[in-house]
């Protein structure tokens, strides 16, 4: 569904992705661990089209969608819910669901899209004429996923969905990663938390210092003793 | 007190002139967090274009600028027939300078400030002064730097109001074109799908593109709406007082400008108030200190907002959840 070959990106004389290539296939969820500054929001960030990759090319459902803008991209099926949420806090809740689904023209489905969103985390709906910038950081979190889910993704992309949240909110995200997969979206997941990313994910890559290092099924990228020591923490 | 409700009619005319080009600034910083110094002179601009408007549309007056003065109506160029004065003439003149500058707005930004936008806002910044420069210098060179005078687009009468208190047509004419501006700006911004954009794009402009929304659009209406509002402000002006050159821009916007400060720079109602109050100010020091200090009271209002209430009056600080 999606491929990377050979992708490089460049802040100035900085090479922040040096020749990455990875894949994700239809159905799956794949993630992307790595320790901070390793690559891993760049890596999003060029699929996204919010950065250009100088080298290399990114292959979304056969078509090549390197320098394409964002906007096109989300109109082909890619979402992103954001490092940081990037929620806007002056709109409420309802109304930042709502420019999630800026493409989208049919109002009944936007309202089924909405409720099926409420539906995934109801803390949303009791603050659903709240401004997002009175939101917590794990409701603001929630609040970027349903967001990012109103356009209909074929493809979602998670930057760091877990950063900063408590273990109980963690869990709750987590729980709402495998429901959205339940629903035969594909998603990329960044994630610092390794544990967590790992247990929730079919496959895994392990970026260092903006190469791949490893990748694997995420049971056996699990048990390897590298990986336990360097982001397990065992 | 009559010369206080005097100048407050007076500064209210005034000052809507100024809400009118701060919401050019207010607007632009909102989604390019970039201040437009080229946005006075394209104010400018507008009120060429409604002087030439207004001549070409034949409306009565031209000829005072011309030889005869033995009131023979003013030759259109357009189709020759004359057009009577009235409110129409200024309304129809109006939009079409709107029009005009509106294309200006985008090409500016197309051809200045799109290419810049990946460098840093010092560079963006320093482009915009270099627009500024082009459109005063060009405008001398298109224009001619003698001042020009506008002709009368209506009828001017002074309503006496009792008291000694009398009040020009002109400046209720512009007082009520400059509020039906900003009710359709409100309209447009608050109720429209192209609106919410423009809101989503000024509060994260990354995370507007992932909703899908062509940014490049938006910032291009952007600017559209905000020289259109700009030349609206030129045409009224000219109503009010007309004489125009091509440097009436530079005092005018930066007033505009410290009005978009006073008012919290990014933020659209804040960019009205501001206006307001400038003008207010404006007037109330000519007519009870010195017409001196006239100039002089927008820039000592930008150093007191800037120590005391650097986000402006309606701004809010930014706050990040972490």
């Amino acid at each position: 569904m999606l491929t990377l070959e050979n992708i490089s990106v460049s802040y100035g004389a900085i090479r922040a992705l040096k020749g990455v290539s990875m894949h994700v296939e239809q159905g799956e969820v794949v993630t992307l661990i790595g320790a901070n500054g390793a690559g891993k929001t760049t890596t999003l960030r060029s699929i996204t089209g919010l950065l250009a990759p100088t080298e290399g090319r990114i292959l979304f459902e056969g078509a090549e969608i390197s320098g394409k803008p964002t906007h096109q991209l989300v109109a082909r099926g890619i979402s992103m819910s954001p490092e940081g949420r990037g929620v806007f806090a002056n709109l409420t809740v309802r109304e930042n669901l709502q420019m999630g689904a800026y493409l989208k023209k049919n109002k009944a489905e936007i309202n089924r899209d909405l409720e099926r969103g409420f539906r995934m985390f109801p803390r949303l709906k009791e603050r659903e004429s709240q401004k997002a910038g009175t939101l917590s950081g794990g409701e603001q979190q929630m609040l970027a996923m349903a967001r990012a889910l109103m356009s209909r993704p074929r493809l979602l992309l998670l930057d760091e969905p877990s950063l900063g949240l408590a273990p109980l909110v963690v869990h709750t995200i987590f729980e709402a990663i495998d429901e959205i997969r339940g629903e035969g979206t594909t998603i990329l997941l960044v994630e610092q938390n390794a544990h967590a990313a790992l247990k929730h994910s079919d496959r895994a890559y392990v970026l260092e210092t903006g190469r791949i290092v490893m990748e694997g099924a995420s049971k056996e990228l699990a048990a390897d003793p590298r990986i336990k020591e360097a982001y397990l923490g065992e | 007190m009559s010369t206080f409700i005097q100048q407050l009619i007076n500064g209210i005319s005034l000052g809507a002139i100024y809400s009118l080009i701060a919401l050019g600034y207010t607007m632009v910083y909102g989604v390019l967090k970039l201040i437009n110094f080229a946005h006075g002179d394209v104010y400018m601009v507008g009120a060429f274009m409604g002087y030439y408007l207004a001549n070409g549309l034949g409306a009565r007056g031209a000829q005072m600028l011309g030889m005869d003065s033995d009131g023979v109506v003013a030759r259109g160029l357009l189709g020759g027939g004359a057009m009577e004065p009235s409110l129409i003439t200024a309304l129809v003149v109006m939009l079409l300078a709107m029009a005009i500058c509106a294309a200006l707005g985008v090409v500016i930004e197309r051809l200045a400030y799109r290419p810049v936008r990946k460098y840093s806002r010092l560079t963006a910044l320093i482009t915009a002064i270099g627009v500024s420069l082009l459109l005063e210098n060009g405008g001398q060179v298109v224009f001619g730097a003698d001042p020009k005078f506008f002709p009368e687009l209506f009828t001017k009468q002074n309503i006496d109001l009792g008291g000694g208190v009398s009040v020009n047509s002109s400046d209720i004419v512009v007082l009520v074109i400059a509020v039906a501006l900003m009710v359709v700006l409100q309209f447009i911004v608050y109720q429209t799908k192209t609106g919410k954009a423009m809101r989503a794009v000024s509060f994260n402009l990354t995370s507007a593109k992932l909703m899908g929304i062509n940014t490049d659009r938006i910032i291009a209406f952007t600017f559209a709406l905000g020289s259109a509002l700009a030349a609206a402000a030129g045409v009224l002006v000219a109503i009010r007082i007309p004489r125009i050159d091509p440097l009436m821009g530079i005092l005018v916007g930066l007033k505009a400008f410290v009005a978009a400060v006073l008012g919290g720079i990014g933020n659209i109602p804040g960019a009205m108030l501001g206006g307001l109050l400038i003008g207010i100010t404006e007037t109330l020091v000519v007519g009870y200190l010195s017409p001196t200090y006239k100039d002089a009271v927008a820039f000592a209002i930008l150093i007191l907002v800037l120590l005391f209430r650097p986000s402006g009056l309606l701004g809010s600080v930014a706050q990040e959840k972490v």
